[in-house]
């Protein structure tokens, strides 16, 4: 259920990103694809950061992927996050070839419970009526 | 000359020849940033036998918004030239190549480059400090709704990797923090001076996995300034020239998921320029500073600028090597971790490595000092500034 107290950040998705936003609150994962490359990028852009074509789309992600490094986050910078601590923040190597920047869910914040290279799913956390912010937990291998 | 693509054109054209930091550094509360640019912009002058009026190019960064012109009528100069290049901590390490290129192809005479921040008293004084980022920048969208949590966060996630990858631990990592604070207690403008062991730095608490507190560097208030012009200016000054042999610069990324390879840093690239410019071997550099906003970055900076290769970082700084009476001298001045670190710390790897090199560091002196490696990190590990300065 949305929280109606969120007080961490949230994104306010741009025009260029916003069907990415729009696919978290579908509870699916966009990403932005440049035909002529052939492979998808990240962030969202209306062209490709690779060869600058316009010649791009959107595609869905399989949502699966591995943990390429974490951290374990012992102090907030935001009063939102203040009871929220320790916390793992990660970059996620998706199988579709871009790493994306979340956090890790369903697991202790603890370096003994947490690997680089394991790997991971998306799960979509609901936090507002509007936002749906997609985040990782390790799944069987 | 006006060989602008010339690079090693610059050999022994290019001088530094004033270094100083501003009055008070460490925990001023009293004084502001501007404050700290000008007494480290008049001292470095003084040290260089010239003044405010010999001043035709300025370059600055993190003074608000068009940096360069707050600073320049601050200090009442209406330079020619001027370079507001704000890359973080690296800025004040690549202004050195700017000012060089615009020395060298006749467009100024004397550079004045200009560092002040209040980083520790910024907490007092709500409202001061970096201005927010327009909600629809990538950051704010892909990284903020995370908490990405800040600087040490953003390390610590291309530590664990080194660490994952190459076996990287953190007892390597406090041998950094422990040979700094040696050279610290050599320092008397350094902030932090007890003695610290391997055991203390270990048993302090978690900022951020894989960094304990002590691994990572100070927050303080402090401003520095440095005085770059041409050779044959540099015959007027007060002081012995420190030349300028070397430079490079280079940007990989913002946000850490563009960032190409967590395990090294644009080092791998401004480095490797910096050398073949100046014709120097890794062997022949006498001192070295390399930025320490955390253990782990002056461990790869290492890597990447070739004194080891990947992966052997861990093991180089090992057995107290970087440590006064070590065979690798490294941050003599106590560096981020122990000295001081506002917030964009490369201006004061130049003020160490300019004083080490005309054999002015007293206790702390490395015995004849003639190369020097400096090397600036900014942001996310997205920016480097590498030079090799020397003395005759």
């Amino acid at each position: 259920m949305p929280d109606e107290k969120y007080a961490k950040p949230l994104p306010v998705p741009s025009p260029e990103a916003r069907r990415f936003w729009e696919g978290a609150k579908n509870h699916e994962l966009w990403l932005p694809y440049c035909r002529p490359c052939a492979k998808s990028y990240w962030y969202p852009r209306d062209f490709c950061p690779t060869c600058g074509t316009r010649e791009v789309e959107w595609r869905k992600s399989t949502g699966r992927g591995r943990v390429y490094t974490f951290a374990i986050q012992y102090r907030a910078f935001h009063p939102g996050w203040n009871d929220a601590t320790p916390y793992v923040t990660a970059l996620i190597d998706l199988d579709e070839g871009v790493r994306i920047f979340s956090n890790l869910v369903d697991v202790a914040p603890d370096p003994k419970a947490l690997r680089c290279e394991m790997p991971v799913e998306v799960v979509f956390d609901d936090v507002t009526d509007e936002i749906t912010l997609p985040k990782f937990r390790p799944v069987a291998s | 000359m006006t060989d602008g693509c010339d690079r090693a054109g610059w050999l022994k054209r290019i001088a530094i020849v004033g270094a100083d930091e501003s009055d008070e550094i460490g925990m001023v509360p009293h004084k502001g940033v501007l404050q700290h640019h000008s007494e480290a912009a008049l001292n470095a002058l003084e040290d260089a036998g010239l003044t405010l009026s010999d001043v035709d190019g300025l370059f600055t960064c993190g003074a608000g918004f068009a940096a360069s012109l707050q600073v320049a009528e601050y200090l009442g100069i209406q330079p020619k030239y001027t370079d507001s290049t704000s890359v973080g901590g690296s800025s004040f390490v690549i202004h050195v190549e700017h000012a060089a290129a615009a020395i060298a192809n006749g467009l100024i005479d004397v550079a004045l480059i200009t560092h002040g921040e209040t980083g520790y008293s910024n907490r007092f004084r709500p409202g001061v400090g970096r201005a927010p980022m327009d909600p629809w920048f990538p950051s704010s969208q892909f990284e903020a709704p995370y908490h990405i949590g800040g600087p040490p966060s953003s390390y610590a996630l291309a530590c664990t990797r080194h660490m994952h990858q190459y076996g990287t631990t953190h007892e390597q990592l406090a041998e950094i923090a422990v040979a700094t604070r040696k050279w610290a207690r050599l320092n008397p403008k350094a902030l932090m001076r007890d003695p610290l062991t391997i055991d203390d730095v270990l048993s302090s608490r978690w900022i951020s996995y894989p960094f304990h507190l002590l691994d990572c560097c100070l927050v303080t208030d402090a401003g520095g300034a440095i005085v770059v012009t041409s050779a044959e200016r540099a015959k007027d000054c007060k002081k012995k020239p420190v030349w300028v042999l070397g430079s490079g610069e280079a940007t990989t990324h913002w946000t850490l998921a563009n960032m190409p390879d967590l395990t090294t840093t644009p080092a791998s690239i401004s480095g490797p320029l910096a050398f073949e410019m100046a014709g120097v071997k890794h062997t022949d550099i006498d001192v070295v500073g390399v930025y320490d906003s955390f253990t782990y970055t002056a461990l790869v900076t290492l890597e990447a600028l070739g004194f080891c290769k990947p992966g052997e970082g861990g093991a180089f700084v090992s057995n107290q090597r970087t440590a006064p009476g070590g065979d690798f001298p490294m941050n003599t001045n106590g560096g981020g971790l122990s000295y001081t670190h506002p917030g964009m710390y490369g201006m004061f790897l130049l003020i160490e490595a300019t004083r080490q090199l005309r054999g002015e560091c007293g206790p702390r002196q490395v015995p004849d000092a003639k190369l020097a490696c400096v090397n600036g990190t900014g942001g996310a590990l997205s920016s480097t500034g590498t030079l090799i300065l020397g003395a005759d």
